[in-house]
């Protein structure tokens, strides 16, 4: 227990750090991921088949490659504004498929009979999209995206490999320190992961069933 | 070819659709064009060193060694070594945690529920790591266990609502012919959530494979370790980003052949299957590969037949 005391500013510091991936990547990839859903559903065809390919290839590509892709290839064609950065870039754009994923399958929740309703009294794509299709889609939308969230929160102990100090890297470095305690140690980095993950959680559990009451 | 969310176009908007989309396609490949030329172009560096551009020949002469194939190939057979193994523990911790989280008995139930909860909300490398330095096993088995691990948390979760969403009067029947509630479980309700549960299982799989990636970070002479790592230091630094993009191209091929794989077990026993009613059309394709391969349409692949 003393190792997690002493070195307590270490792992509130990394606690910090893992906040700071979590919501900036969560915010650029709910960004990017809205673009990407809607053009996977816009009327032109060419946009829709740039974010299908878009999508297919972020997904198979393994978090890890694209984190080595920012921290070493990006400073390596002489772009490198620092590793917490060229972390939140690679969460970002990892992440933002899943999130794209997730809104549409909160679109296609939404039975048919909405979209059909909203076109026969004559509005338009966007006119349906905005009032009739996404108020709707995005209760049901939530409870997959907190999911989204969460796994991000797990994915962001990727960067602490790639030289951000955030809670894994802490782990690794108290571990190198203090050999004799690094049960208690582990359990510590552990416990701050929980703490978020668990939460999150929480949040969605509740939301879905508030959800599933108002459907 | 008309979609629920917009008006089948008449000919001036397609004109102007079509016109649209070949501006945009443009772009893209513009885009494209200059992403190709700009990592092309030689760099001059801060002490005055041209470099050469990421195309050129100097850059690329390595993979006409064999020893370099060979190498990638070792990590390929790496990767797919710890990805069978922690898949077949992963299924069976499922069908373990799955029993264990349904079961009767609170004393089996909470524990149960408890572990599950706590393995889920915890970074699979950080479980390596534990693994890793708690148990001494190296590297090799804190991934296979940590991976196993985990997904067989997920599994078991996704198993667990199989069971929960089959009809009561399946248990029942079960039960009133005079088999024991176990054996309800295991030749009743079990098969069913498993038949239905498999694109799920199968994603997770695929997911799996992605995640043995992260063994790198323990130390394990996986695919992007040898590809990225240890070839480049050996062979010289200018060859990263080629190790790389072959290395992508590799998992790349390797992720989305499991996929195709998963996408034509799931259509032909996933929960269709079995039904006899439709499923409900929706808003936009569900199956993300039958709108690549099929028209654009978002309306046209509602439906069984297309999905």
């Amino acid at each position: 227990m003393d190792a997690v005391i002493e070195n307590l500013p270490l792992f509130l510091e990394g606690f910090r750090n893992t906040l700071g991936l979590l919501i900036f990547s969560g915010i650029g990839a709910l960004i990017v991921g809205i673009i990407v859903a809607s053009l996977r559903i816009s009327p032109i065809a060419s946009f829709r088949t740039f974010a299908t390919v878009y999508t297919e290839l972020v997904r198979n590509t393994p978090l890890t490659l694209v984190l080595f892709f920012c921290a070493f290839i990006l400073p390596y064609l002489q772009f490198s504004p620092g590793y917490f950065q060229l972390a939140l870039i690679g969460l970002t754009v990892y992440t933002s498929p899943f999130v794209a994923e997730a809104l549409r399958s909160g679109i296609n929740g939404v039975p048919v009979g909405q979209a059909e309703a909203a076109r026969s009294v004559g509005l338009t794509f966007g006119q349906s999209l905005s009032y009739v299709i996404m108020p709707q889609a995005v209760r049901m939308v939530i409870p997959p995206l907190i999911n989204v969230f969460i796994a991000l929160t797990k994915n962001t102990s990727v960067a602490g490999a790639f030289f951000v100090f955030e809670l894994f890297g802490v782990g690794r470095r108290v571990t190198n320190d203090r050999g004799d305690e690094v049960i208690a140690i582990l359990l510590a980095v552990a416990f701050f992961y929980l703490i978020i993950t668990v939460t999150l959680g929480q949040i969605a559990a509740r939301v879905e069933k508030k959800v599933a009451v108002l459907r | 070819m008309s979609s629920v969310l917009y008006d089948a176009p008449g000919p001036k908007a397609r004109a102007r659709s079509r016109m649209i989309s070949v501006i945009g396609f443009v772009l893209v490949l513009a885009l494209l064009a200059w992403l190709i030329w700009a990592l092309g172009a030689p760099k001059a560096s801060a002490n005055g060193v041209v470099q050469p551009g990421m195309w050129d020949a100097t850059r690329w002469d390595v993979f006409s060694d064999r020893q370099v194939w060979l190498a990638l190939g070792r990590g390929v057979v790496n990767t797919l070594k710890m990805a069978g193994v922690a898949a077949v523990i992963a299924l069976i911790l499922g069908v373990v945690f799955s029993f264990g989280r349904s079961a009767d008995h609170k004393a089996i139930r909470i524990p149960t529920t408890i572990i599950l909860e706590f393995v889920r909300g915890l970074p699979v490398l950080l479980m390596m790591l534990f693994i890793l330095l708690v148990f001494a096993t190296g590297a090799y088995w804190a991934g296979v266990a940590a991976l196993g691990l985990y997904n067989g948390a997920i599994i078991g979760e996704a198993l667990r609502a199989g069971i929960q969403s089959l009809p009561r009067g399946q248990r029942e029947a079960g039960l009133a012919i005079g088999l024991s509630p176990l054996s309800t479980r295991f030749r009743i309700e079990f098969p069913q959530a498993f038949r239905q549960m498999l694109p799920i299982i199968i994603a997770q799989l695929v997911v799996l494979l992605k995640d043995t990636s992260l063994a790198f970070i323990v130390g394990y002479g996986e695919l992007l370790r040898e590809g990225v790592r240890n070839l480049p230091n050996f062979f010289g630094e200018r060859y990263q980003f080629s190790f790389f993009l072959v290395v992508l191209a590799i998992y790349l091929a390797m992720n989305m052949s499991l996929s195709w794989l998963a996408r034509i077990i799931a259509r032909r026993s996933g929960p269709k299957a079995g039904k006899l009613v439709d499923p409900e059309p929706t808003l936009t394709p569900k199956d993300s590969l039958a709108s690549v391969r099929g028209s654009y349409s978002t309306g046209e692949t509602a439906g069984p037949g297309s999905a």
